[in-house]
């Protein structure tokens, strides 16, 4: 095939690329060196829209062993121990076929950590649809959940939190990003940056196969009316495999024969090794026909394009090939010697004894494209003017049961029953609490995760929003008693090229990096996902955070459910009555203008801090932060999940109730104590300059407001857990 | 006590099920599926998880691994064979136990906390078991026991129902039925009652910190009447 500059236009490269390549080749490149340029220098892996802003970003820090650039980030969580962690996107995939995007985007983050040398020992996902109203929500999200469940169960490795949300400007863009968490001793982390010449490079697992080829393409473009035709471009998870490939790796590392190690994600064999041979500064050589192939007569362009999966690459010491085929063949998986390191710093491709690719390096990953892409500033949205008339007529008790039966807050048991989140016998914290907790094996330690995005206040004010999520994540940490330690972050927007969804990018980043530099919440890994947009439609702007925290002795960690009737029930950070993009608002109000509540850093800081330090002091009982609904449905949720109720006296503030109970104002927990704990608290609270309401006292299974206003628990739980089953089975 | 795991390819709650055993006094040996001898044991299990990826019909492909012929002479010759959630499909599918195991009735996998009714307790497996009724935990997605009418009435007459579903009080009724099973079966013995298959994980609750306790008292039971 002739390539010219329409071939390469049709590969997704735009005409002054293509002519870039010409000029760094000095030639004009055969098919299979296009195909190579194309899979490396589209958005999806060479951040070429994001990488100027991604720098910004606050990485390091006293806990941090990795930060972004490896296959996943590292922490310290001490005694020789270490969380592998990231999260990354799927998007694209998932709505074109949703139990294989799915499928293959767990698959996908358990090979980044392992390949690390970790054992994964908790999975989390963050995913988004469309109204419920769109025809395509309820099979989306079906596959979706069964293909996540398809994956994650059969690899052994619990799901242990996650979120979903539903909101119109995802009905032609859902976005599934699922994070892992594995486990790795500290002077056993494998890294990808070959070293070393004439060392063996060495292709194990699946064989490749047509599938998935141009899928990182396929993720750095728009959708329109043909999105159908791309299913070919989705990979085909086979989680079997994936558990085989895990414990023959592990089973390698626990040796010292490796290198280094890549696994096959997207751009598969083109980015595994373009990747090693980059950072180890080397080149790599490989012979094409010694790759294992499930189909016959594939190309070299097929070959070097397949993002089949459960796939690895691996340079090994000299020497050892035989005892690493060895492991391969007792868990029946493919071991083959494909090429060697070079220090030509090249990528030299032979198949039938012919040179089919001969590409520097550096050309393909530093020289790759960078734009500082043109953006727009937001402006912070006008406050509305809240009329004390709209708010007269309505009933609390009727809101809140509207708030808890919205899609977004609900329970979401039926998704997370559909997950193992049990296996490997160490989770403590099971989905619907604040953040999932799973035991560190055989230790008395524990690490805690959560997922978090806000689109909402994302859109309503980028900046403000990219803080709230990070803040999001450190309260949803600290609720549970954990130390927060840093953050992976998935990065979901529309097109860059597009100046307003640039816009919200930039300031995004912008806010996170604020946000995660003043909590010292460093960010050690993450990806970006653009284009999720059909058409000229792009998704709200949805940056999900990742959150890990350790707590040092598990017996210390705190649930949600309120424990024990006549305990006191304390509201901790000030309410100040912020309605604008609240559930609400938007909601019951429908007023979808306005601004995001305020993020002050410093409260946040503090006021978390100090809580956990009531929790050393073992002053807490119960703990939730406030987030979607206020404080009413924080405390709804604390009495739904402890079988218990609560008597709520408002406290003398100048607000309104509705404005009391429902307002969204950031930096607030609900916390439960021992009544005979009070003063103690108090005085903590009181010297830490933290602002706190007395809200009431648990009862036995009734909600009262004011003395006057009562319903029922069952009642309210009845109103939390319907909506989605409800959806399910229509 | 010795006991003895199989590890199938796709097994993933060997390590746990080690860790519980051990936890309780066992001496365990975990044992590769393609090896010829089984150790000396006092107990077998088939542990939960996706053996051969369940690509097949669950449990079929496992059930023809080298070391089973070992553990189906085991099992013949009177030895103790437990097999937990897949394990249970693999027994099935030996035919050490009868019947099968179907599709979960609403079509989806299910993980939650179940209770179940022990119905018989002259066997090594429940014999001096104080409760009547257990919480334990069920993580699968083909667990829907079916058998015909005529095997029915010989598990029947054999009381070779080990456990049922059923509420916290030991009601057996449709409504706690998580899958679907016939006559709310949850696990299962041969004739002889030294073969057990069953569903629930009583390795996953074997701490206050984890979703319940009833497994130690499980586990606790079975090394007593053992010795």
């Amino acid at each position: 095939m002739i390539v010219n500059e329409q071939v390469a236009v049709d590969h997704g490269l735009k005409k002054d690329e293509y002519a870039k390549i010409c000029e760094l080749l000095k030639r004009t490149p055969n098919i299979t060196e296009l195909g190579i340029f194309s899979a490396m220098w589209n958005e999806h892996c060479s951040y070429k829209s994001s990488r100027l802003h991604l720098k910004k970003l606050p990485t390091k820090g006293k806990k941090v062993i990795q930060g972004p650039g490896e296959n996943a980030g590292v922490i310290d969580i001490e005694d020789n121990d270490a969380i592998v962690f990231k999260i990354e996107s799927h998007n694209h995939p998932s709505f074109i076929e949703p139990y294989q995007g799915a499928a293959t985007g767990v698959g996908g983050i358990m090979r980044d950590v392992f390949t690390m040398g970790a054992r994964p020992i908790a999975n989390l996902n963050s995913i988004h649809f469309g109204s419920p109203q769109n025809k395509k929500t309820k099979n989306l999200l079906r596959g979706v959940v069964h293909g996540i469940g398809g994956y994650g169960n059969c690899m052994g490795v619990p799901t242990i939190a996650g979120q979903t949300s539903f909101d119109s400007s995802y009905n032609g863009n859902i976005l599934v990003n699922a994070m892992t968490l594995g486990l790795v001793k500290k002077d056993k982390i494998f890294y990808s940056k070959a070293a070393g010449l004439n060392k063996p490079v060495i292709y194990v697992g699946s064989k490749t196969g047509r599938d998935g080829i141009h899928g990182a393409s396929m993720a750095s473009a728009s959708f329109d009316e043909k999105i159908e035709e791309k299913k070919p471009t989705v990979q085909v998870g086979d989680p079997f495999t994936e558990k085989l490939l895990l414990e023959a790796c592990l089973e390698l590392m626990a040796g010292d024969s490796i290198i280094a190690i890549q696994d096959m994600g997207a751009a598969g064999l083109t980015s595994s090794s373009i990747e090693m041979a980059s950072k180890g500064n080397l080149g790599i050589e490989i012979n094409l026909n010694k790759v294992p192939c499930r189909e016959t007569k594939m190309t070299p362009y097929e070959i070097m394009l397949s993002e089949s999966q459960e796939r690895m690459l691996i340079v090994l010491e000299n020497g050892k090939e035989e005892q690493a085929k060895k492991i391969f063949d007792k868990w029946n998986l493919d071991f083959a010697v494909i090429g060697k390191t070079t220090k030509s710093k090249k990528i030299e491709l032979y198949f039938d004894e012919e040179k089919v690719a001969d590409i520097p390096v550096n050309t393909l990953v530093e020289n790759s494209p960078m734009y500082d892409r043109k953006w727009k500033k937001a402006k912070l949205p006008k406050k509305n003017k809240i009329k004390k008339e709209d708010l007269k007529h309505l009933k609390i008790i009727d809101v809140l049961k509207k708030i808890l039966a919205n899609p977004n807050v609900c329970s979401k048991e039926w998704i997370w029953q559909q997950y193992d989140h049990t296996v490997m016998g160490d989770t403590i914290q099971k989905p619907g609490g604040d953040s999932g907790v799973v035991r560190v094996h055989g230790t008395d330690k524990a690490v805690a995760a959560s997922v978090d995005s806000s689109a909402v206040y994302c859109w309503a004010h980028p900046i403000t929003g990219g803080k709230q999520v990070v803040c999001e994540s450190f309260r949803n940490l600290i609720s549970v008693g954990a130390k927060p330690i840093a953050i992976t972050n998935c990065l979901n927007f529309g097109s860059p090229e597009n100046e307003e969804n640039m816009g919200e990018f930039v300031e995004c980043v912008q806010g996170i990096g604020e946000a995660s530099e003043y909590l010292k919440f460093p960010v050690v890994s993450g990806n970006v996902s653009f284009y999720n947009q059909t058409k000229e439609e792009g998704i709200k702007p949805t940056p999900a955070i990742g959150g890990v925290g350790l707590i040092k002795n598990y017996q210390n960690m705190i649930t949600m459910d309120f424990k024990e009737v006549d305990n006191l029930v304390l509201v901790i950070g000030k309410t100040e009555g912020h309605i604008d993009q609240s559930l609400f608002a938007r909601n019951i109000l429908d007023e979808k203008n306005g601004p995001p509540p305020e993020v002050n850093l410093f409260n946040e800081k503090n006021n978390g801090e100090t809580l956990l330090k009531l929790i050393d002091n073992n002053l807490i009982k119960s703990a939730h932060d406030v987030s979607l609904g206020g404080i009413i449905t924080a405390v709804s949720k604390m009495c739904i999940k402890g079988k218990k109720g609560i008597n709520i006296k408002k406290p003398k503030y100048l607000i309104h109730e509705i404005e009391y109970f429902f307002a969204e104002d950031q930096g607030r927990y609900i916390i439960e104590i021992n009544k005979k704990d009070f003063k103690k608290v108090a005085d903590i609270l009181h010297k830490n300059a933290v602002h706190f309401d007395e809200l009431g006292t648990i009862n036995e299974n009734e909600l009262y407001i004011n003395d006057k206003t009562k319903v029922t628990i069952d009642e309210l739980s009845t109103s939390n857990k319907s909506w989605l089953t409800d959806y399910m089975s229509k | 006590m010795k006991s003895s795991v199989i590890t199938f390819p796709g097994s993933n709650c060997d390590r746990d099920m080690d860790v519980a055993l051990k936890k309780f006094g066992f001496k365990n040996k975990m044992v590769w599926h393609a090896d010829a001898e089984l150790p000396k044991s006092d107990l077998v299990v088939l542990p939960g998880g996706f053996s051969y990826g369940d690509y097949l019909r669950c449990g079929s492909m496992a059930s023809k691994s080298k070391i089973m012929q070992s553990v189906i002479n085991f099992a013949n010759s009177g030895g103790m064979v437990m097999g937990i959630c897949n394990g249970f499909q693999i027994l099935v599918e030996t035919g050490l136990v009868p019947g099968v195991l179907l599709r979960n009735k609403y079509l989806e996998f299910i993980c939650k906390n179940v209770f179940v009714k022990i119905n018989d307790k002259k066997n090594k497996y429940f014999k001096n078991v104080d409760n009547d009724v257990l919480e334990l935990h069920i993580a699968h997605n083909e667990g829907n026991y079916f058998c015909t009418d005529d095997q029915l009435k010989e598990i029947k007459d054999n009381n070779q129902i080990a456990i049922n579903y059923c509420d916290e009080n030991g009601k057996i009724e449709d409504q706690f039925n998580p899958n679907g099973s016939l006559k709310n079966i949850a696990g299962i013995f041969n004739k002889e009652k030294n073969v057990l298959g069953m569903m629930p994980h009583p390795e996953r609750m074997i701490d206050t910190s984890l979703s319940g306790e009833d497994g130690s008292l499980f586990f606790k039971n079975l090394i007593n009447n053992l010795k």
